[in-house]
C-alpha cells in the first residue's frame, strides 16, 4: 500500500515537476537573463516569494521586532547557501522550487490555494505541517531540505544571537 | 602551492608520488613519503585556510570547508554527514578526539575477518609514533558543563565515563573546533604533517578536483584533474595531468570509492563502494536547570563505551556516547519541527545539554552499510539504508541517553525525533521512546565519520586492498584512508587512520626507495 502510494506521489512529483520545467523554461525565455552576481543569483524569480512566506512562519517566535528585515536577510542567507551547494543539490531545489511556484501543483502538492505572497500565515503552517508528518519521504525530505537552508540562514545571522542569548565567540588578544 | 581555482592555463606535473586528498590519510601519507626523499604532489578539492582566516563563525565555516556546505546527504537525504573538504581535511573541522582503534574491532578484524598484522600489538607502536607527532594526550582542564553532565548522570546511574585525549598543543578551550582552529592550537594536518612535507619541497595543488586515473593495463599512468570555481561548486575549464609512478587514494570513505569508480578500475568481484560504514548517530537534547554554555571550551571530552562493551561485538548494534559542540546553526539545524516549538528550544541555548549517540555498524550481518554510487553528473552518493536492525539500537541509545540526563537533573528531555516533545520525567520519556514509530527522515540521523567502501585484506574476493594499501589489482595504486576499514571502528576515527596510514606509507616508502628492488615506470 505503502509502496504504491509512494509511486503514485513520486509519478505525480515527476509528472509536475516536468510540467514545471516547461512552464519555467517558458518564463524564462520571457523574461531577460538572471543576473547571478545579485544577491538572489542562486534563486529563480518566483523562489524569494516562496522562501520569505515559509521563513516567516518557520521563524515564528524567534523573529525580532523588525520581522521584515530579518526574513529579508534569511532570504539572502539561503540565497548565499544555494549557491554554494554541489550542483546536483542545486538542481534538485530548483526543482523543489519550480513545483511550489507552478499553480496546479502548488494547489495539489503544498495545498496552498493563493500565491505565496497571498498565503495566510496558517495555510503556510498548514503546509509545513503536513510535509513534515508526511508519509511520503520525499515531501518529508523536501520539509528537511528547507528546515536546513532557512534555520542555517538565521541562526548564522548575529542578528539572531540576541534572542537565544549566544554571546556570539570570544575576542581573541592579537 | 598552486591554487587550481586561480590556474589561467592548463598544467601537467611530475612526481615520484601522487597522493588524491590531504586529511587524516593523505596529511601522513605526505610526511612519510617526503622524508624518505621522494617527491610529493598533494592534490585537494578544497581551498588551503590557515589559523587567521578562521574566524569561529558557522556561516563562514559550514560552506568554506565542508563537503556539500555541510549538508552532504544520504542518497535518499535521511542521513546528514559532516566531512570535511578543505586542505587537512577532517583533521582541519573535527573535535581532535583521539582513540586507539578499540581492541574488540582489532579482534573482530582478525578472527571474522582473517585479517592479519592488525592487531593491537602490531599497531601499538604507530599509535605511539602518531601520538608523540600529534600531541595527542590527556586534557588537563576541565570538562565543559556539557560532557560534565554526561559524566555526572552516567555516575548516577552507575555508568562508567571516561576522559577523552585529544591532539592539541597550547589548546585555551575555545570550543570552535569544529570552524578551525583559530589559534593552532589543533595538530592538524596543515600545521603538521603538510607544512613538513612542504618545508621538503612537496606540491600542494588545491582546489582541484581528482576525475580519474588514466590507465595502461595494470599500472596507473596519470591522473586527471579539473581546477574548481573559488566556492568549489563547480569544475573550470583548466585541465591539471599529474604523471607519477605511484598513485595514494586519500580521499576518504565516499571520496576515494567515488574517484575509483569514475576511473573504472578493475572491480571483478563487485566490492567497490560497498560496506561503507558511517556510525550513524542520533541526539537527545536536555534542558538544564544552570547554565551549560555548550558552545564554549573543549567540544569533546567525556564518553562512555558502557554500552559498547557490555554489547558482543557482533550482537545487537551497540553504541558509543559523546556529546557535540552547541553553536546556533548546528543546534538550530538539529532540533526538530519549526515555529514556537523549535523557538521555544533555541531560546533556552544556553542551558541546553546534548547527547550523542554513535552506533557501531558493520559487525554483523543486518549491518552491510552503504553502498557508494555515481551520481549523473559523476559526483558520488552514498546509499545507505537505515535497517531495523539500526532502528532497534537507537530505541536503546534513546532510553540510555534520557536516562543519563534524567539522572544529570535535566528539567526537559527531548529524544530527537518527530516533532520533537519534550518530557519532564524518565518514566514519561521511557514510555514514550518504547512507543516511537521511527522512519528514516522522521527520526534525524546524522554522521560524521564516513568509514570502509575499499576494504583491505589479504583476500580479493572479499578486499579491495591489500593489507599493504595497494589495490589488488592495480600494481601502483594506494588507498591510505578511512575507506580502508572493513567494519566501523567503533570510535571516532582520525587516529586509527593516522596510524594505520603511518605503517602503510613507511611501508611503501621502502618499496619506492632505490634499491628496493621495485621497477621504476618507464
Amino acid at each position: 500500500m505503502t509502496t504504491r502510494r509512494t509511486f503514485l506521489v513520486v509519478g505525480l512529483a515527476g509528472g509536475a515537476t516536468l510540467a514545471a520545467t516547461c512552464w519555467l523554461r517558458r518564463t524564462r525565455e520571457r523574461d531577460s537573463v538572471p543576473d547571478m552576481a545579485a544577491p538572489l543569483g542562486a534563486l529563480d524569480a518566483d523562489t524569494p516569494a516562496i522562501v520569505a512566506a515559509i521563513a516567516a512562519v518557520m521563524l515564528d517566535g524567534a523573529l525580532p521586532a523588525d520581522r521584515h528585515a530579518a526574513v529579508t536577510e534569511t532570504v539572502a542567507g539561503v540565497a548565499r547557501a544555494v549557491s554554494g551547494l554541489a550542483p546536483i543539490a542545486q538542481q534538485e531545489l530548483g526543482e523543489l522550487f519550480s513545483l511550489l511556484a507552478f499553480p496546479p501543483t502548488r494547489v495539489a502538492l503544498a495545498g496552498l490555494m493563493t500565491p505565496w505572497a497571498d498565503a495566510s500565515d496558517e495555510a503556510v503552517a498548514a503546509f509545513l505541517e503536513r510535509w513534515r508528518t508526511s508519509r511520503w519521504m520525499l515531501l518529508r525530505s523536501a520539509y528537511d531540505a528547507l528546515h536546513q537552508l532557512i534555520f542555517a540562514a538565521w541562526y548564522g545571522n548575529p542578528r539572531a544571537w540576541a534572542s537565544i542569548a549566544y554571546p556570539g565567540p570570544p575576542a581573541l588578544a592579537q | 602551492m598552486i591554487d587550481g581555482s586561480l590556474l589561467d592555463h592548463d598544467l601537467t606535473l611530475e612526481a615520484d608520488v601522487v597522493i588524491v586528498g590531504t586529511g587524516a590519510g593523505g596529511g601522513v601519507a605526505a610526511e612519510t613519503l617526503s622524508e624518505a626523499g621522494l617527491s610529493v604532489i598533494m592534490v585537494e578539492e578544497g581551498p588551503l585556510r590557515t589559523a587567521r582566516e578562521f574566524h569561529m563563525s558557522e556561516a563562514e565555516a559550514y560552506p568554506d570547508l565542508y563537503q556539500e556546505s555541510a549538508a552532504r546527504k544520504t542518497k535518499d537525504k535521511a542521513i546528514n554527514i559532516l566531512q570535511g573538504r578543505c586542505v587537512g581535511g577532517g583533521t582541519t573541522v573535527n573535535w581532535t578526539t583521539s582513540f586507539r582503534t578499540p581492541p574488540a574491532t582489532l579482534a573482530y578484524w582478525a578472527r571474522a575477518l582473517r585479517l592479519d598484522g592488525f592487531a593491537v600489538e602490531d599497531l601499538a607502536p604507530w599509535f605511539a609514533r602518531m601520538e608523540t607527532r600529534l600531541s595527542v594526550g590527556p586534557w588537563d582542564m576541565a570538562p565543559n558543563a556539557n560532557n560534565e553532565a554526561l559524566a555526572r548522570g552516567a555516575a548516577a546511574i552507575g555508568v562508567p565515563t571516561g576522559t577523552i585525549r585529544r591532539s592539541v598543543k597550547g589548546c585555551v578551550n575555545l570550543g570552535y573546533c569544529g570552524m578551525g582552529c583559530p589559534i593552532d592550537a589543533k595538530q592538524s594536518m596543515v600545521v603538521t604533517t603538510i607544512s613538513a612535507a612542504l618545508g621538503r619541497g612537496a606540491t600542494l595543488v588545491t582546489r582541484a578536483r581528482a576525475q580519474a586515473f588514466v590507465r595502461d593495463g595494470d599500472r596507473v599512468r596519470a591522473l586527471n584533474c579539473a581546477g574548481m570555481d573559488t566556492r568549489g561548486v563547480r569544475p573550470t575549464a583548466r585541465r591539471i595531468v599529474l604523471r607519477a609512478r605511484t598513485f595514494i587514494c586519500a580521499a576518504g570513505g565516499i571520496g576515494t570509492p567515488g574517484l575509483l569508480l569514475r576511473s573504472n578500475v578493475p572491480d571483478p568481484y563487485g566490492l567497490l563502494g560497498r560496506r561503507t560504514f558511517l556510525h550513524p548517530a542520533v541526539v537527545s537534547a536536555a534542558l538544564m536547570p544552570e547554565e551549560v554554555a555548550g558552545y564554549f571550551g573543549a567540544p569533546q571530552t567525556i564518553y562512555s563505551d558502557h554500552f559498547v562493551d557490555t554489547m558482543p561485538v557482533d550482537g545487537p548494534i551497540a553504541f558509543k556516547l559523546e556529546v557535540p559542540p552547541l553553536h546556533p546553526v548546528l543546534a538550530a539545524i538539529t532540533l526538530p519541527s519549526h515555529g514556537e516549538p523549535h523557538a521555544r528550544w533555541m531560546r533556552h541555548l544556553p542551558n541546553l545539554q546534548v547527547v550523542i549517540a554513535l552506533l557501531r555498524d558493520g559487525f554483523h550481518p543486518a549491518s552491510p552499510g552503504g553502498t557508494v554510487t555515481l551520481s549523473r553528473d559523476g559526483t558520488p552518493v552514498l546509499d545507505y539504508p537505515l535497517t531495523p536492525y539500526i532502528w532497534e539500537g537507537v530505541r536503546r541509545a534513546f532510553r540510555a541517553m534520557a536516562e543519563i540526563q534524567f539522572a544529570a537533573g535535566a528539567i526537559r528531555v527531548m529524544p530527537v525525533h518527530g516533532n520533537g516533545t519534550g518530557y519532564r520525567e524518565w518514566s514519561s520519556a521511557r514510555k514514550a521512546i518504547d512507543e516511537f514509530t521511527f522512519a528514516p527522515l522522521v527520526t534525524p540521523v546524522v554522521s560524521a565519520h564516513v568509514m570502509g567502501g575499499c576494504p583491505l585484506g589479504a583476500d580479493p574476493r572479499h578486499a579491495v586492498a591489500n593489507t599493504e594499501g595497494r589495490h589488488h589489482h592495480l600494481a601502483n595504486l594506494y588507498v591510505f584512508d578511512a575507506s580502508l576499514f572493513p567494519t566501523s571502528l567503533g570510535a571516532n576515527p582520525q587516529l586509527s587512520i593516522f596510524a594505520i596510514v603511518a605503517r602503510l606509507s613507511a611501508g611503501l616508502a621502502a618499496t619506492l626507495l632505490p634499491g628496493a628492488g621495485t621497477a621504476r615506470a618507464p
